[in-house]
């Protein structure tokens, strides 16, 4: 693990607010994180745990209807920029520069009435001096690095000639343009087939070894995340409920959520075992209960899990950390142990 | 956490949309303004000591005791006249909206869910219709039956339906590739099952903000015939026509044009809410309750 | 297994759809062709996966096997009668018999319909059922404690048949679906992705309760998938789908632990194990390129313009191969039948020199 000192994104107590006809949601409710220089950190959970509304808030792409509060710091080559608040024109600089983006639909990223290759040279023109040719033959550089095949004819496609796979990697290619320090990924396979997928992975590696950059890559796949992430953040209804090494939190996970998240997952490395799922649902984040919000669903929940939520603590090894009253409890447990393999859960 | 609620007994679809209905209140106390004036133009015009071909002695009279509304210059009685003329543009309305509204829906639903040459054929024949000069052809024909309401009601209704199977289509098309279309198949239903249980009650929503825009439009239309002489003719009249015949009196003798058109709003108003209240009635993901 | 005689027997399934032009006559253009010369056989019982990735086919397979769409050649036998020229009246009766649970519990389910009235549906639709009939006496109708019997069974609350699909869970909407198909006590359950909608911690309450059902119920499953783990989980029988052709079969075992077929090699490799230490000690193969246009489907094996064996390791001639001769489904010494002339290849050593030859 790198020192404290070299983060160069820091998310301190990033809440999310959204007003609704039924209330006020509560997307994020107080997530902190400090992404250091070169490593991969994973955010897991699944639909409604805030992990992509999170991530929209550390880009600054929410609607107007959010309520952001909290702090975003990028602090890269150009010194601390505190990203909350800043005006559009200091975001895209370092939306250019600093940070880049990739998410699960590419075709939101790319313009639909430019070919690819002018598109990956604006995104370098943009910020930097170069001509026209230079940029071009940058562009088919880039193609070249995320494994398109043909550069020099692909450059001059436009996006709907090309099928899902290669758009994501265009975009890849757009994202690596200008060296970035930090690129956050927003689910980038999702919607893509396996054997795809595994290309796309294969070009984000390509991509951060290149650049050299830190990447912040968001998925519900335990699978991704077990293959890729360096550092893991495991969130369940707007919170940040395990942090560790990836090692920690698939061998040793302390927070009965990751527990149950590895007991429903179907293996392929396993024959037909029964699973052991989670009963009932995640919580609306509509006026969430006090005390821990998994404790509906907790097999250890007692009295003090409904009173009190608890705080995201140290656990076990150094530097791994667990949001739960009885994480100490957790250590040597398999998913087996804690949750029932049910079939009929009559509890939601 | 929504689990609170005891166990219910179970309900029927019909009251569930009711029940939801009623939570909607613009739109029960508009149904309840519309029964009132059905109420007043059905029953009130029967007993109202003056009928719309009496003349009376007061001519032009403003609104009084005697002459609520007031009186025109004939010394027809305002009050009978705009009775009178309520029921028949209620009557010639609702008429076209059911009519324009039932035929319109099947024609467009069958066109949309069969889709291909049906389809084809069948939108050309509403397409057809839809090119008509609808007031010559409401003209020709107002004319040729002469005066009789339901008559010009089915004349209108003849020519808007169009509009309701081109946007019934619309929907149904869109729908007919949701995966619950597939699964009613897949258990066995009809075809006219799949359209008249499925696809039908999921197009409501548009269908009855058309319908309740058709109300409006065949009040219009009823003045525009009206007014040109094909529609309901003098002794007996209708909001339209009360409405052109005081053009001329707007400065003189307001009345006269006030009240025919404060009842043509309302009507039009009332059954636009009635309409916003069904669809969302019928639409179970509809959970804002107006009040 | 030999002695049984299968419940659903497919035989050289053809599936096109046409692509029309634009112009008024909308003429046939060319032919997709989705599904191409498919068999297998759904033994009572059992459950048989059928895998690929988006385009190979397998979920108009799924539809053309129920009727949905019509098959274009082909036979399906269900229990020795003959299903695709079977005649519409007929073909209801066997609904009941054979059933299906879609993928995208939001879609599957009518909005307007309240969960009692979704899962009533398939019962009135056969005159099974009358409302007033509420205890369930020996007479074949059935009334409003069969749905909530059939809520119950699927792991719902009878007292939430009253709920609209928007007021459920996708999990709950799904088990919906399940008691939809189950109303009518069907002997065949097909099942279109059941779970992908799903998030990882519903989606194992929902294939536990498919298991349940199953053992309870004697159902036999055609599991439809894309998802190699949650395949290899619920099925006995794999087959292995590429661009409208099956190009492997075999039981779970046989495929995951000697697969023959280059695509299937690839599809296992491609997976991530949600487990740090084995997924970033693993081989990955790669393959280049994505599935091509099924209008335009590659001549001889469909797979060889994406196939690393082809690209790296075969010899001219043995192209030659690839490219004319359509490879038949035989076993190639593994136990189990392949669709690819040099299944017998060492196929790993195969990637290794395709990454040396890229110096990665």
């Amino acid at each position: 693990m790198t020192a404290m000192g070299d983060a160069v994104l820091e998310v301190a107590d990033l809440r999310v607010e959204f007003r609704t006809d039924e209330g006020r949601a509560q997307a994020v409710r107080g997530v902190n994180y400090q992404l250091h220089r070169g490593e991969v950190l994973g955010i897991v959970g699944e639909s409604g745990s805030g992990k992509s509304v999170a991530s929209m808030a550390v880009m600054g792409l929410l609607p107007g209807s959010a309520r952001v509060f909290g702090s975003v710091r990028f602090g890269g080559r150009s010194g601390g920029t505190e990203l909350l608040g800043a005006s559009d024109s200091e975001f895209s600089r370092v939306r250019g520069q600093g940070i880049s983006m990739i998410f699960q639909d590419p075709m939101s990223s790319l313009n639909p009435v430019y070919t690819v290759g002018y598109q990956i040279a604006e995104a370098i023109r943009a910020h930097h001096d170069v001509s026209r040719a230079a940029a071009r033959k940058q562009a088919m550089e880039l193609l070249e690095a995320v494994s398109i095949p043909n550069p020099t004819e692909r450059v001059d496609n436009y996006p709907h000639e090309l099928s899902g796979g290669m758009r994501q990697r265009v975009v890849i290619a757009i994202a690596m343009a200008n060296r970035p320090e930090v690129i956050i990924a927003d689910e980038p396979t999702t919607a893509l087939d396996v054997t795809v997928q595994a290309q796309i992975l294969e070009a984000l590696r390509t991509a951060k070894v290149q650049t050299g950059a830190a990447m912040l890559l968001i998925t519900h796949d335990l699978g991704v995340i077990a293959g890729q992430a360096d550092r893991v953040l495991v969130m369940y209804a707007g919170r940040v409920v395990e942090a560790g090494t990836v090692e920690e939190i698939f061998y040793t996970p302390r927070m009965p959520y990751t527990l149950g998240l590895l007991g429903s997952q179907p293996r392929l490395d396993e024959r037909r075992t029964r699973l052991h799922p989670i009963s009932g649902v995640p919580p609306s984040v509509i006026d969430l209960p006090s005390g821990c919000p998994f404790a509906p669903r907790c097999p250890l929940a007692a009295p003090v899990c409904e009173a009190e939520e608890p705080p995201l603590a140290a656990t076990g090894s150094n530097g791994h950390l667990s949001a739960c009253h009885f994480s100490d409890q957790l250590a040597g447990l398999e998913p087996g142990d804690l949750f029932r393999p049910l079939s009929r859960d009559t509890a939601s | 956490m929504r689990d609170r609620e005891l166990p219910v007994a179970q309900r029927s679809q019909a009251q569930l949309v009711l029940r939801r209905f009623r939570q909607h209140r613009l739109a029960v106390s508009s149904l309840i303004v519309l029964l009132a004036l059905v109420l007043l133009a059905f029953v009130g015009g029967w007993l109202w000591r003056y009928s719309v071909a009496d003349l009376t002695s007061d001519e032009s009279v403003p609104p009084s005791w005697a002459h609520p509304f007031g009186t025109d210059a004939a010394g027809h009685d305002t009050f009978a006249q705009v009775l009178r003329g309520t029921q028949i543009s209620i009557g010639i309305s609702v008429l076209v909206a059911v009519f324009a509204t039932v035929i319109g829906t099947v024609w467009g639903a069958t066109a949309g869910y069969y889709g291909r040459r049906l389809d084809t054929v069948m939108m050309r024949i509403a397409d057809l219709v839809l090119t008509l000069p609808l007031l010559a052809v409401a003209a020709v024909l107002g004319h040729n039956v002469g005066g009789s309401w339901w008559l010009i009601a089915v004349v209108i209704a003849g020519l808007y339906w169009a509009y309701v199977a081109r946007v019934a289509r619309g929907v149904v098309l869109s729908l007919r590739e949701k995966e619950f279309v597939e699964a009613a198949r897949a258990i066995g239903a009809s075809d006219a099952r799949i359209i008249f249980r499925h696809l039908v009650p999921n197009a409501f929503g548009s269908i009855i903000v058309n319908a309740t825009v058709l109300v409006s439009v065949a009040i219009l239309l009823e003045t525009a015939l009206s007014y040109l002489g094909f529609g309901v003719r003098p002794p007996d009249t209708s909001l339209g026509l009360l409405v052109s015949e005081a053009q001329t009196a707007v400065e003189t003798r307001p009345w006269l044009f006030f009240f025919p058109g404060l009842f043509i709003i309302l009507i039009a108003l009332t059954i636009n809410f009635i309409g916003d209240g069904l669809r969302d009635a019928l639409d179970p993901q509809q959970t804002r309750v107006r009040k | 297994m030999t002695v049984l005689q299968p419940v659903l027997s497919v035989r050289n399934l053809v599936k096109h759809f046409p692509v029309r032009g634009r112009g008024l006559l909308r003429r046939r253009v060319s032919d997709v062709h989705a599904v191409c010369d498919v068999s297998f056989d759904l033994y009572p019982h059992e459950t048989l996966g059928l895998v690929g990735e988006s385009g190979c086919g397998k979920t108009t397979t799924a539809r053309v096997l129920l009727n949905l769409q019509p098959a274009t050649a082909g036979h399906i036998r269900y229990q020795g009668t003959e299903l695709t020229s079977l005649p519409r009246k007929a073909m209801q009766r066997l609904r009941r018999e054979l059933q299906i649970v879609f993928q995208d519990p939001y879609a599957a389910l009518d909005p307007r319909l309240p969960a009692n009235e979704i899962i009533a549906e398939p019962l009135r639709i056969h005159g099974l059922y009358s409302p007033s009939a509420s205890d369930s006496i020996a007479s074949d109708s059935c009334g409003r404690d069969k749905v909530r019997e059939l809520l119950a069974l699927v792991g719902l609350k009878p007292e939430h048949g009253n709920r609209f699909p928007h007021e459920f869970s996708g999990g709950q909407r799904q088990r919906i679906g399940i008691a939809r198909a189950l109303a009518l006590r069907p002997k065949v359950l097909i099942l279109d992705e059941p779970v992908s909608a799903l998030d990882v911690s519903v989606q194992a309450g929902v294939l536990n309760l498919l298991a349940d059902l199953q053992a309870q119920l004697g159902l036999s499953y055609l599991f439809v998938s894309h998802d190699l783990s949650v395949v290899r989980h619920v099925a006995d029988r794999i087959a292995v789908m590429y661009l409208g052709r099956i190009v492997e079969t075999g039981t779970s075992d046989e495929l995951f632990s000697a697969p023959a077929h280059p695509y299937t090699q690839a599809l296992i490799s491609a997976i991530p194990l949600p487990d740090p230490r084995k997924e970033r000690a693993r081989e990955r193969i790669i393959l280049t390129g994505d599935v091509p246009n099924p209008a335009n489907p590659p001549s001889g094996c469909r797979f060889r313009t994406r196939c690393p064996l082809f690209t790296a390791q075969l010899t001219d001639p043995q192209r030659h191969r690839c490219t004319t001769e359509i490879p038949p489904l035989t076993d190639h010494g593994h136990g189990h039948p392949a669709a690819c002339h040099y299944a017998d290849l060492p196929s790993l050593s195969a990637v290794r020199a395709l990454r040396e030859r890229e110096g990665r």
